[in-house]
């Protein structure tokens, strides 16, 4: 699935990265505790979070994560987005909870 | 590749958590950039960042320092601060004293030292309380 299917499936916005739209994901990884995604996500996945704090992106950054997807209407602070530019990370949002989210795309995937 | 005596030093500050990750980012570009294996990589990674978050946390600031040689990639984590009373607590996953605003933004799960425990081939870690705390640890090319 790429990351233009995701934005569709999630009626996302793409905050940025725009130009990497047509790059596939594999898998989905959800948790607010930036350890646990530290600890659990793989390279690729898709990283489901309402945690909005610039922070992220280093996190995504060191995991090679595909896209962060901000749910349930949180939008990303302004650093967040500045250094998602700048690092080269595919950052989206959705006004869909997580577990709306999260239930798209697993039916998406079957 | 020539890997002997390869070093970087890398300032952490406390409490400055816009900037929190660098650390483990330069780690992982310039490990890259020596075409070191990118699991090994990812690994090295991990841990250098639990390890920066727990200094810019937990502590007054210090230093990251790499060193890549020919048996082992080794990352040093340098602190002053208040540093750990109880080491065996503090290894237990779950186990954080981390005030709840920091939690607030997803830190102080608990669950960074166990995260290093298990990217680490090899880890040291010396605390004195008041004074700081140096946490080694040791990467091996072969798993």
């Amino acid at each position: 699935m790429t990351l233009k299917e995701l934005v569709d499936c999630i009626e996302g916005v793409v905050v940025n990265g725009q130009e990497r739209l047509e790059e596939k994901f594999d898998g989905v990884f959800i948790s607010d505790l930036l350890s646990d995604v530290m600890g659990h996500a793989h390279e690729g996945n898709v990283w489901l979070t309402i945690q909005t704090h610039n922070n992220v992106v280093a996190v995504a950054l060191l995991l090679n994560l595909a896209a962060i997807v901000f749910t349930a209407g949180n939008a990303p602070d302004a650093a967040t987005i500045e250094k998602g530019k700048e690092e080269g990370v595919v950052l989206l949002a959705t006004k869909l909870s997580t577990f709306e989210a999260a239930g798209r795309i697993y039916q998406k995937l079957q | 590749m020539d890997r002997a005596g390869m070093s970087l030093e890398i300032p952490v500050e406390g409490n400055n958590f816009s900037a929190a990750g660098e650390a483990a980012s330069r780690v992982k570009k310039t490990l890259l950039r020596l075409g070191i294996d990118s699991q090994l990589v990812r690994r090295v990674a991990i841990a250098t960042y639990e390890a920066e978050m727990n200094m810019v946390i937990h502590s007054d600031g210090g230093k990251i320092i790499l060193q890549v040689d020919e048996e082992e990639i080794k990352v040093q984590a340098v602190d002053q601060g208040r540093g750990i009373s109880d080491l065996e607590l503090a290894m237990k996953e779950g186990y954080s004293t981390a005030p709840d605003e920091v939690r607030e933004m997803g830190f102080g799960a608990g669950m960074g030292l166990p995260n290093i425990k298990k990217c680490a081939d090899r880890l040291e870690i010396k605390s004195v309380v008041n004074e700081g705390t140096t946490v080694v640890m040791g990467f091996k090319y072969q798993p």
